[in-house]
């Protein structure tokens, strides 16, 4: 789209015109929850005169979490419905700075908590290739943007998955950067130290241009980091297969796409190694302590007073902070508050939230270890292909368990990619994860161009 | 561990929620499976070991940055989007009944 783009095959306005009229003819997928079409329109206009922009005139979605100045930023959440942001995220400023063009704020599971994006108080997000089941979650609106060519890419944010797994139900790529990669200035925070931003595009250029765009460090975040050194990349990589990735619970049509696209590596000259990631098991029981006491903490901060909802119905301040947080909380929100209260409550503090702590380490340990002897690991994204919608609506416990292959890099501050590696006999698509070393982004973007090339990449719904 | 109705209802104390009897037995039933579930933890961690900072990438990137005084918003910004404020001030319903 940029070659087209630099080479006057097409323009700016034309293509930010056509993707407008895409959104607007396609409002049934429910992708986006505010479309921002006249600044974009602005926006493509400068464009067009500064072609020499890394991104200049593409357009690109922004995950309703992620503010952009003078626009709603809801986070999928009656809490922040009517709540206009005051300025412009740090990876939207560098968006803004490199051309793209802003098409609007794409649909989210609420505040970025759920897995299919069924929570949302502006509704499902309908799967672009599959229409009844569900896009994956919690960056849903962006991954189907891009997989339904209504956005050429997209900013997501990923604490235990929430950008590659959408991008593995919809077909396209999803890249989680290293925890302190990509400033979360202006990203609304669930879980503070595993949330990230990152990029879904239909190819792994487009998403490596716009990783390149956004990356680097932010005095305004803290925990970015400054001169990350490029490693080389060797040319022939040693590969491992963490069996605790490849068992029980696995969808067999899964299974056989991603050893597939292992076997496909191999051909191509890759080494591919098996490996042991011993404290796996625990993932999801540590993920899901640490991020909702993270969250707890986080959401306490919507209490009606200074932004945001209030209700109506109070007489005094005490039911005021309880009615306004019922009201404008939806359920998955309220459980997890409620989950992450609890661990961190006075007598189970140790039992819970301090051992998950104890555990995050040792996950994390147990790629380092892993790392001495490869470069990259290969795993399946999720365990299954996109389920119908509701299907898993009244089992939380379920439904967690759709993040088994992707919380441990979060846990571990690890970058991952997902790349589409196929589709199962229902045509649904199937992903495949490559997680790497810390900052080593180059490595897995170039691994997952290989994968691509071989495997057939994406091949979405037009 | 089970959870029992009440340490539902008092969790959402702590936590500023208000909510229904429905809403307590719903959450009393998915909480007891999920923290259920989470209990296999104390399997996996036996004796006792350190509680390492996590992230060393958290760790090496704590640099704070310089403090320069740069223009943040002023008042009527921060006041605009309040769901009531009067006189610069945000107002709410009395503390003291």
């Amino acid at each position: 789209m940029a070659d087209a783009l630099g080479s006057g095959a097409t323009s700016a306005p034309a293509l930010t015109d056509a993707h407008l009229d895409r959104i607007a003819a396609r409002r049934d997928v429910n992708a986006y929850i505010n479309v921002t079409g006249e600044m974009a329109k602005v926006a493509a206009a400068t464009a067009a005169q500064s072609r020499d922009l890394p991104l200049a005139g593409i357009p690109i979605a922004i995950k309703d979490n992620i503010t952009v100045e003078g626009v709603p930023c809801t986070c999928g959440s009656r809490m922040l419905e009517h709540w206009i942001a005051p300025y412009d995220a740090a990876v939207v400023e560098r968006l803004k700075s490199a051309g793209a063009v802003i098409l609007g704020k794409t649909n989210c599971d609420e505040f970025a908590m759920g897995s299919s994006n069924e929570n949302s108080y502006f509704g499902p997000v309908q799967n672009p290739n599959a229409p009844g089941r569900v896009p994956g979650g919690s960056s849903g609106g962006s991954a189907a943007a891009v997989a339904d060519f209504q956005a050429a890419a997209a900013l997501g944010s990923d604490t235990g998955g929430s950008v590659r797994l959408p991008a593995a139900f919809c077909g396209v790529v999803g890249l989680k950067p290293t925890y302190g990669a990509v400033s979360r200035w202006g990203l609304v925070a669930f879980a503070s130290s595993l949330d990230q931003v990152g990029v879904l595009g239909r190819t792994v250029d487009d998403t490596r241009r716009v990783f390149e765009v956004i990356r680097g460090y932010d005095p305004k975040d803290s925990t970015s980091m400054r001169d990350i050194p490029v490693e080389p990349i060797p040319e022939t990589l040693t590969i491992g297969l963490p069996r605790e990735y490849y068992g029980d619970g696995l969808d067999p049509e899964v299974r056989r796409a991603v050893t597939g696209t292992a076997q496909a590596l191999q051909a191509a000259g890759h080494r591919l190694v098996d490996v042991s990631l011993p404290n796996s098991p625990y993932t999801i029981a540590a993920y899901y302590i640490i991020c909702c006491a993270e969250a707890s903490a986080n959401l306490a901060r919507y209490d009606g007073v200074k932004y945001g909802y209030r209700s109506a119905s109070t007489q005094d301040l005490s039911s005021m902070y309880g009615r306004t947080r019922s009201e404008g909380f939806g359920m998955e929100v309220k459980r997890r508050i409620l989950l992450g209260t609890y661990v961190l409550s006075a007598g189970y503090f140790d039992a819970y939230y301090a051992t998950a702590q104890k555990v995050r380490a040792r996950i994390a340990a147990d790629f380092t270890d892993a790392f001495k002897t490869i470069d990259c690991l290969l795993t399946p994204t999720a365990p299954t292909c996109a389920f119908k919608l509701g299907e898993k609506l009244d089992d939380p416990l379920a439904m967690y368990l759709m993040d088994i292959y992707t919380t441990s890099v979060n846990l571990a501050g690890l970058p991952a990619i997902s790349i589409p590696c196929g589709r199962s006999s229902a045509g649904l698509p199937i992903g495949a994860q490559i997680i790497g070393r810390p900052f080593e982004e180059n490595l897995i973007l170039s691994l997952a161009s290989e994968v691509e090339e071989r495997v057939g990449g994406s091949n979405n719904v037009s | 561990m089970s959870i029992t109705p009440e340490d539902v209802a008092h969790t959402a104390k702590l936590a500023q929620l208000e909510l229904t009897e429905a809403e307590i037995e719903r959450f009393c039933r998915e909480l007891g499976r999920i923290t259920e579930y989470m209990a296999q933890l104390s399997e996996a961690i036996t004796g006792d070991e350190p509680s390492e900072p996590v992230l060393p990438l958290i760790k090496d990137a704590q640099a704070l940055r310089d403090d320069v005084v740069v223009p943040s918003f002023d008042q009527k910004t921060a006041l605009s989007q309040a769901p009531d404020s009067k006189d610069g001030f945000f107002r709410v319903p009395k503390v003291i009944g």
